[in-house]
């Protein structure tokens, strides 16, 4: 299976990896995927008072299409809203990475993680 | 494929040819056109006297009469054969048949095949450690069984299972005994005879021979087996096979039988070493390993190792640019199932997902394996600092208390 660029390049110098404190009332934290199935995904947001995510970070056990779909899924997030972040679609992180059919399931991790971050993050703060 | 160095070490999925191979190959398919079927003209009767010979060189290689060699196009149709033809020649004796669970897939299929067909299979258990139970072996035959079949070594780890004490059991019950051999001919003495072994599948690629192209040994005495041809035609390979022989292939199968025959223990030797150092060196240089498999009944060139909390295939990305291996893990929609044979282990999924499995052969050098070490062990680094549920595992988080969501 060949891989695109952008693909390997998120791969293999992955952006934004890292944790931010979970307990930390701005931060957002999303947990997804199981280790039995492969892949687990934790990608965490931390938003400011005018509810712009101006931080995010991941980390993920996973393969290279795991790994690549939450590397981009947090350059996507940082300076977007909570509710732009919400209507971030699994496809468009296809697209980017040219993601062959049997790894979009990768992508529609990264969409979920997104999801509970934010809905973490709005749970907090309600 | 860039002409950078690589480093194969995925010898179980299939072998180098050897350059001697290739050679002896050559003159088979122009100098030497015939059709070994060919009986009345030079070209036929040079194809027929070069598969007889290499007939001889794979006969000698097991210890058996060249006339229990039959050719076929590989360890696949062997099985196959093997076990379809059984079935169909002994249905009137009893139809159940015993194997394992780790079998390689054309074994489990083909049996699966014969369920549909009115067979019953028994599928045993191995151990934590790939090995079979023998007294589970035994209380599964009963008065219908008509056949025995054990891999001699498992393709995923290299365990190898007691091939004597399985045959002694078959003899005892007066069943027959068949053995995919495919990971040890070649590799290790593997002599049916001595074992009580009445069919053994196996194949050219393994043993650094060409691809497509494959036997079955069928015992011709005490007992003498038959099995219904799979494939029908001509009648070549004493009814049992037909079609074309493979002249060219079946001369270099030779070929790599008598290399095989002469070099076999040094290279194993010489491999056994550069694997435990392959082996020692994660253990030393890295935590969290566990070593898959039996390591005293195990071929001497592999090693299948699980890192725990790292994904094999995103593991193998880290370096396969440089290392070709193979991975226990199948991370793709259609099939999220890890590995059925270290499941069998009673490996968890999540450390079935964590394999490697390093093969080495005869081309493989020391400088290979000290580049691996390097590269493999910076790559679980990498993969491990990306990891959340190695960060939870330091942090003294139990896992399998947390509340994952399946997907
Ligand atoms: C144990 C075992 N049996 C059978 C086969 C199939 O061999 P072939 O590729 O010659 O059909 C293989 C190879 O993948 C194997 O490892």
């Amino acid at each position: 299976m060949a891989y695109s660029e952008k693909l390997l390049d998120h791969f293999k110098n992955p952006k934004n990896v890292g944790t931010l404190d979970k307990t930390d009332q701005n931060v957002g934290t999303g947990l997804v995927g199981a280790p039995e199935c492969g892949d687990v995904m934790r990608l965490q947001i931390q938003v400011d008072a005018e509810g712009i995510i101006e931080d995010a970070k991941f980390k993920t056990f996973g393969c290279g299409s795991a790994i690549a779909s939450s590397s981009l899924a947090t350059e996507w997030l940082k300076g977007k809203s909570i509710d732009e972040a919400l209507a971030i679609d699994n496809m468009a992180i296809v697209e980017e990475l040219a993601l062959p059919p049997v790894k979009i399931h990768c992508s529609v991790l990264a969409e979920d993680a997104i999801k509970q971050a934010v809905n973490d993050y709005k749970t907090k703060n309600a | 494929m860039s002409d950078k160095r690589l480093i194969y070490l995925d010898n179980n999925a299939t072998t180098p040819t050897d350059p001697r191979v290739v050679d002896a190959m050559l003159p088979f398919f122009h100098n030497v056109p015939g059709n070994a079927a060919s009986r009345n003209h030079p070209f036929g009767w040079a194809a027929e006297e070069a598969v007889d010979y290499a007939r001889d060189q794979i006969a000698k290689l097991l210890d058996v009469d060249n006339r229990e060699i039959i050719f076929t196009s590989g360890a696949t149709e062997s099985d196959n054969l093997a076990l379809k033809g059984v079935f169909e020649m002994y249905k009137r004796k009893g139809n159940h048949i015993i194997t394992l669970k780790t079998e390689h897939k054309a074994v489990l299929d083909s049996c699966k095949k014969i369920e549909k067909m009115g067979g019953e299979v028994t599928y045993l258990d191995v151990d934590d450690k790939g090995m079979i139970n023998l007294a589970e072996l035994e209380a599964a035959i009963k008065k219908e069984t008509i056949l025995i079949s054990v891999m001699w070594a498992n393709n995923e780890t290299g365990v190898i299972q007691p091939m004597k004490e399985i045959g002694d059991i078959c003899a005892k019950h007066g069943v027959l005994f068949m053995s995919d051999a495919t990971q040890a001919v070649g590799k290790i003495k593997t002599h049916p005879k001595e074992l009580g072994i009445h069919l053994m599948a196996f194949t050219s690629h393994k043993m650094y021979g060409p691809k497509g192209v494959g036997a079955l040994f069928v015992n011709r005495k005490n007992p003498r087996v038959k099995v219904t041809s799979q494939m029908d035609g001509g009648g070549h390979e004493r009814g049992m096979r037909s079609g074309t022989l493979n002249v060219p292939g079946i001369v270099g199968f030779g070929m790599a039988a008598e290399i095989a025959r002469k070099e076999m223990d040094a290279d194993a030797a010489r491999l056994s070493v550069l694997r435990d150092k392959l082996e020692q060196a994660f253990i030393d240089n890295l935590e969290e390993v566990y070593v898959n498999g039996d390591p005293a009944h195990r071929m001497p060139h592999v090693c299948n190792i699980s890192f725990k909390h790292v994904e094999g295939e995103g593991l193998m990305m880290t370096f396969n640019q440089e290392v070709g291996v193979s991975s226990g893990s199948a991370c793709t929609s259609a099939s999220l199932e890890p590995s059925y044979v270290l499941i069998a282990y009673g490996l968890g999924d999540d450390l079935a997902h964590s394999s490697i499995r390093f093969s080495l052969g005869r081309f493989t050098t020391e400088q290979d394996i000290d580049e691996t070490i390097a590269l493999v062990s910076k790559g679980v680094n990498h993969m491990r600092d990306l990891s959340p549920i190695w960060e939870m595992y330091k942090e003294g988080v139990d896992l399998d208390a947390v509340q994952w969501t399946e997907h």
